[in-house]
């Protein structure tokens, strides 16, 4: 917290320190408002728990709140509170060691499955009407975030802050403290795995569709 | 020195270029390749859109309950 120089016999420094004190919680509290909804959402994608997610968030704010005087640009709040967000999941988990590493080997020994748009295109889907139109009139927020939820948290982890965030290879990199080229790698894979969802979607949309066609 | 891109390029560094992670030169190269290849664009526009969809689920209405939460959490500050 900024402290004014003490010692003005007027009580003057007291008085600013807490104008201070209050702007800086005002300034907190309008930005935590404006971004409650992202807060909350992505502390969803993270923990694939509700009740967690606000957990998360709460503690999240809390080293915010405690580490605000650190920021020097307020107007780099939005990234920088995203940020303590990711970083705090990241330590809940390795507390619970909730990742076994061979389950990231695992997945980053398989080939990756063809893109989505190449299966789209495979010949013997050539009847369908503009086929990737009709994919993404099928898939709903809720499938979406389905997919999501099935990824590997390594994967998971990356797809959020890059696909879902929106943060650059190198901040994704930075947050995780992991190089820039594992989260391109684990970035590929995660959207290989995503599309891989989205395509299982979509054929049993379409066969459960067909079926009713049919009776 | 690479003076454009071939389809196969272009589908390699897509996704980079959709994250706006190309350099200068690689975005230039793309744009062109994008600009006669009707493959490659559809190929984009279908990525961008997926993207979109992706990116949309970084927001979920807080429940009431929670807001309170944090508005007294703040306060507690």
């Amino acid at each position: 917290m900024h402290r004014s120089a003490a010692g003005d016999p007027e009580g003057a420094p007291r008085e600013a320190d807490s104008t201070d004190e209050a702007r800086r919680r005002r300034f907190f509290q309008s930005e935590v408002e404006r971004l409650m909804d992202r807060l909350y959402g992505t502390g969803v994608r993270l923990t694939r728990n509700a009740a967690d997610a606000e957990d998360l968030v709460a503690e999240a704010l809390t080293t915010a709140w405690s580490r605000l005087d650190t920021l020097q640009d307020l107007q780099a709040f939005e990234k920088w509170v995203f940020r303590i967000l990711t970083n705090t999941f990241v330590s809940r988990q390795r507390r619970r060691r909730e990742t076994p590493a061979t389950e990231l080997e695992q997945e980053e020994e398989e080939g990756d499955p063809a893109s989505l748009f190449d299966r789209l295109h495979q010949p013997f889907l050539l009847w369908w009407d503009d086929a990737e139109q009709r994919l993404l009139d099928r898939l709903a927020c809720r499938d979406v975030e389905r997919a999501l939820d099935s990824l590997p948290d390594p994967f998971r982890l990356v797809v959020v802050l890059v696909a879902v965030e929106g943060f650059t290879y190198a901040e994704a990199a930075e947050t995780l403290s992991i190089p820039v080229g594992t989260v391109r790698s684990r970035l590929s894979r995660g959207r290989s795995l995503l599309q891989d969802a989205f395509w299982r979607h979509a054929r049993r949309h379409d066969s459960t569709a067909e079926r009713r066609l049919d009776s | 020195m690479t003076t454009q891109f071939d389809c196969e390029e272009a589908v390699a560094k897509l996704l980079e270029y959709l994250d706006g992670e190309l350099d200068e030169t690689g975005r230039r190269l793309m744009e062109s390749h994008l600009e006669t290849c009707r493959e490659c664009f559809n190929r984009a526009e279908f990525e961008r859109r997926l993207g979109e969809r992706v990116a949309q689920t970084a927001s979920v209405p807080a429940p009431e309950s929670f807001r309170r939460r944090v508005r007294g959490l703040i306060d507690s500050f």
